[in-house]
């Protein structure tokens, strides 16, 4: 299975995510630079954290309109896993493939430290190495992360079990304690916990593996017999 | 519209204009004697700047000469963009720490911001991809409002910058006091990691070379930023907002990932990075340290604004740039490099074999001086130096000695003293796992990051404890490399070196010289005992607020250490019920410039505690072995505070409780701070090794589970809730900044 890390003018948590793909998981990634992208060759899109274009005009909006996107729109129609951390979340959610908007933390400040995450659906394919309703450490590190949509999109994703994660003591003021959503085919997974920072004891936690390797399990069961 | 033709030469003498530049006039008379003519207003400008104490160190030059500066693994001492010390498998740490303290006390958010861009820029300049920030900071009361308005926007600029250019900020200590209420300190440091074949120097060599210039383009920002930084603040400070630089971390971000690309192409000779007095000091300092000389065309480099004269080009401080020197002839393949990250490239001038530093402006020559007088020829002076008063007078008072009734209120008040309170509300802001190799966040004694793909690891901190200096700078400067040291070994790392931010006031008070002198004596003392060369620095002078208030002398020490195996890496807070705590060292009753001291006397006074190198150094050589033994669970220094807060902190991790003995004046034992002390706790199965191991430690009493601190001479004398004193501690910043002044 072969991984591609989106890098855009302004990622910088591109090699951690890269890092934990290739160094902790074991599979194979590439950081593809956002103009030579061909992301037809991959089987899964890592989009990272990071301050893409500086995050001048508002978090993600830049690179939503970068030539990419159409690309990372085909992976996603064809039921690739597509998933954006941090930024990269914020980049899913102005290019529309998940639905609500990210407004900035509700305390005005940036924020760097572990939240404990409630896992809400352990049957998506980046959460099957979870368990239902299972506690997990997972660091933030983020300025925009107050998730918000309308009452009505907030009862959608309740109903269509797309709420993946959520904070146990919300920090930054979002929606239902909203951490991480997908969108209803449930291949898209945006969040703004950083799961590549948590994939090595030493660093203090590694409950950020099991999402990749459910990434992995999901890819094994379903197309390795294909590719 | 103002031109550099309006203001001829004679003008220049006749109305002294280059004194509102900062030169003075034996100054003016050498620079017209250097010529042989009287020098026209770009020139006389790049002198001002080139000759202000900010880029020459006229004043501090015969001070730095006394650090000692080699060492077995020093790579690059000072004198380029920053120190680099070798740690094995060809890799090895670059370095350094600066000041923004002048910008930051008139625009803290752009100050702090910009001081971070600046810090950065030397080290990956040198080839070096940054791991880590730290910083080194010092406001006055958090009681008054334009004190906290400075504290909360120095945090939030370097917060914005740091985060954004994606290198984790792991540590860093923040200071308060009086001393410090007009004229904050902002000194950020940056360590990076090199391969040695891909060390770089910031040279122009080889003539007919072409001159490149990267990055941001020039503007009208910054113009003077080093001669402000080479005065006292005033009230006319505030009209210096338009000598503060403005910072661009996206900007900088794409210099960096492409200045790294450009260090592996053969067709670059030279990089430096446009610092204090940008295009001036970076392309004359690169071709005064390859004896030769350059031309630039100034019309080449890319502006901001329209019609800039050559003195605005040459002096702006406009951030985010660098200045390359690339073969004749490969201009375009270099180009290509920084087109990926849609930064311009352009060819600006040429390396030639005059020795002179050529500008020409719209068809005519704007400036022609020799290079090496700019870079090299700056006067030095030797300064007068005297011995203070209040240094004379602390020296023959008694011993103080405080009084303390209640010791349980007594801790939590030095427990909310912002100096010693948590510090979570400053680093919680700061991105500190960015890279994904902090082992070690912000809170332990020392940072402590991986080297990936080794299993080795860095401890690194910043260190200085300005009352011990300012009540005697020698000593005080002695302690401030130990305290580093201590640190870096409570961590598991052997110290490697050290850079050195002198802040101090100004220079031509012989007084204040006199500090100046003392505490880079005490430096250099322990420098050498602890064989910690110092690998380069910073210095910022003229930290005066209005009414000609110096700063406590702040001479603070940036230092990392190399942890040899990731097995050795140790952290502070104590970890398991049961294990046993050791105190290494006596204490004496030690209060001149304590915690207590200025807690409950509102100033500092007296005789700084005594510091024994050789002591120092075995007791630190016995600790790591220990730790390297495996033998050590947690480790701690004594520092502000001394034992009850050095203990309090290390059971607030896991909120364990503690049941410790001691003798002797319980207030002594409980707050004085005695230098060369540390706190440890150890397996009990570790006892004898231990013992044998460290042989000045001594069992005080054994972590319990009950959340209890609990100390006892026979009786028990301090009890208190660990979740109590906690809160105190934690709280306390969070709060002096929410309430109202």
């Amino acid at each position: 299975m072969k991984f591609a890390v989106v890098v855009f003018p302004g990622s910088n948590c591109d090699r951690d995510m890269y890092h934990a793909v290739k160094d902790s998981l074991g599979a194979e990634a590439d950081l593809v630079w956002y103009q030579e992208a061909n992301l037809a060759d991959y089987d899964a899109v890592l989009l990272p954290g990071g301050f893409s274009y500086g995050d001048y005009l508002r978090s993600g909006a830049m690179a939503s309109t970068s030539p990419v996107i159409k690309q990372i729109r085909e992976a996603a129609e064809a039921g690739k896993p597509v998933l954006g951390v941090c930024n990269g979340f914020q980049i899913l959610l102005e290019m529309g493939l998940l639905p609500g908007a990210m407004l900035p933390n509700e305390h005005l400040k940036f924020m760097c430290h572990y939240e404990t995450l409630t896992v809400e659906n352990a049957d998506t394919l980046f959460t099957t190495h979870y368990e239902s309703k299972e506690k997990i450490r997972i660091p933030i590190a983020h300025g925009d992360g107050n998730y918000y949509c309308d009452e009505a999109t907030y009862q959608q994703l309740r109903d269509n079990n797309q709420i993946v994660f959520t904070y146990d003591n919300n920090p930054n003021g979002s929606v239902g304690d909203i951490a991480g959503i997908t969108n209803d085919k449930g291949n898209v997974l945006g969040m703004m916990p950083h799961p590549e920072r948590a994939v090595e004891a030493l660093l203090g936690h590694d409950d950020g593996l099991r999402l990749f390797q459910s990434i992995l399990t999901h890819w094994r069961e379903h197309y390795a017999i294909n590719a | 519209m103002p031109s550099t033709l309006e203001i001829s030469p004679e003008m220049i003498e006749e109305q002294r204009l280059y004194a509102e530049m900062g030169l003075k006039d034996e100054e003016y008379t050498s620079i017209r004697s250097i010529l042989g003519r009287r020098p026209n207003y770009t020139e006389i400008g790049l002198f001002s700047v080139m000759w202000s104490e900010h880029c020459s160190y006229k004043n501090s030059k015969p001070l730095l000469r006394k650090f000692p500066t080699e060492g077995a693994h020093v790579l690059q001492g000072p004198g380029e963009g920053a120190g680099i010390i070798d740690i094995g498998d060809d890799q090895a740490v670059v370095f350094k720490i600066e000041s923004h303290n002048h910008p930051s006390a008139v625009e803290p958010y752009q100050g702090a911001a910009t001081g971070v861009g600046g810090i950065l820029r030397d080290v990956f300049s040198m080839g070096a991809r940054p791991i880590a920030l730290l910083n080194s900071l010092r406001f006055g009361s958090l009681q008054q409002p334009r004190v906290k308005y400075l504290f909360e926007e120095v945090v939030r600029g370097i917060a914005g910058y740091g985060n954004c250019v994606g290198v984790p900020t792991v540590g860093g200590e923040v200071q308060f006091d009086d001393a410090y209420n007009g004229n904050p300190l902002v000194n950020a440091m940056c360590v990076g990691l090199i391969g040695h074949k891909d060390i770089q120097k910031g040279i122009a060599a080889g003539t007919g070379n072409t001159v490149m210039y990267v990055g941001a383009k020039t503007g009208r920002d910054g113009i003077h930023g080093a001669t402000f930084a080479s005065e006292e603040l005033s009230e006319e400070s505030e009209g210096k907002r338009p000598s503060v630089q403005v910072g661009d971390p996206f900007m900088e971000k794409l210099l960096i990932e492409a200045c790294l690309d450009v260090i592996h192409h053969d067709a670059l000779v030279g990089i430096q990075d446009m610092g204090a007095a940008g295009l001036t000091s970076s392309a004359s300092e690169m071709a005064s340290k390859a004896g030769t000389g350059m031309t630039m065309n100034l019309d080449l480099i890319p502006q901001r604004e329209q019609n800039m004269s050559a003195y605005e080009m040459m002096l702006s401080e406009s951030q985010e740039r660098m200045l390359l020197v690339v073969e004749r002839g490969r201009e375009e393949e270099i180009a290509q490099v920084f087109r990926k990250y849609d930064l311009e490239a352009v060819a600006v001038g040429e390396v030639t074999d005059t020795k002179r530093f050529r500008l020409e402006h719209k068809g005519e020559v704007v400036a022609d001086v020799p290079v090496d007088s700019l870079a090299e020829d700056a006067p030095v002076y030797h300064q007068p130096s005297k011995l203070p008063a209040y240094y004379q007078e602390f020296q023959s008072m008694e011993d103080y000695l405080p009084t303390v009734k209640d010791h349980k209120q007594t801790l939590i008040d030095l427990l909310k003293q912002p100096t010693i309170a948590s510090k979570e509300w400053v680093y919680d802001q700061y991105d500190s796992m960015v890279q994904t190799n902090t082992v070690v966040t912000p809170g332990s004694d020392a940072a402590v990051l991986r080297v990936r793909g080794t299993n080795k690891a860095l401890a690194m901190t910043t260190d200085c404890n300005s009352r011990y200096i300012y009540v005697d700078p020698e000593i005080g400067g002695q302690i401030a490399v130990a305290e580093a040291a201590r640190n870096i070994v409570c961590s598991g790392g052997r110290p490697l070196g050290i850079t050195d931010g002198l802040n101090f006031g100004s220079p031509e008070n012989p007084e204040i010289f006199w500090q100046m002198e003392k505490s880079v004596d005490g430096m250099s003392e322990a420098c050498r005992e602890l064989n910690t060369p110092v690998i380069g620095g910073n210095v910022s002078l003229y930290n005066e607020s209005f009414g000609g208030k110096a700063i406590y002398p702040t001479p603070i020490v940036g230092m990392v250490g190399l942890i040899e195996d990731l097995e050795y890496i140790t952290q502070s807070h104590a970890k398991t019920a049961g294990d046993l705590i050791y105190m290494i060292g006596e204490t004496k009753a030690e209060f001149g410039g304590s915690e207590l001291q200025g807690m409950m006397e509102g100033r500092h006074f007296g005789k700084a505690p005594a510091l024994d190198l050789q002591t120092e150094s075995a007791r630190q050589q016995q600790l790591l072995t220990a730790i390297r033994s495996g033998l050590v669970e947690s480790a701690h220094d004594l520092a502000e505070g001394g034992l009850g807060v050095a203990l309090a902190e290390k059971l607030f991790n896991q909120e364990l409780g503690c049941d410790v003995t001691v003798e002797g004046d319980v207030t002594t034992v409980l707050f004085s701070e005695t230098q060369s002390r540390f706190l440890v706790t150890i397996k009990p199965e570790n006892k004898a090794a231990f013992e044998e191991a460290v042989t000045d430690a001594r069992p005080i009493g054994t972590v319990t589970d009950d959340g209890v601190y609990r100390v006892r001479q026979g009786e028990v004398v301090l009890e208190a809730q660990t979740s109590e004193l906690k809160t105190a501690w934690k709280g306390a910043i969070a709060c002096l900044v929410k309430s109202k002044a």
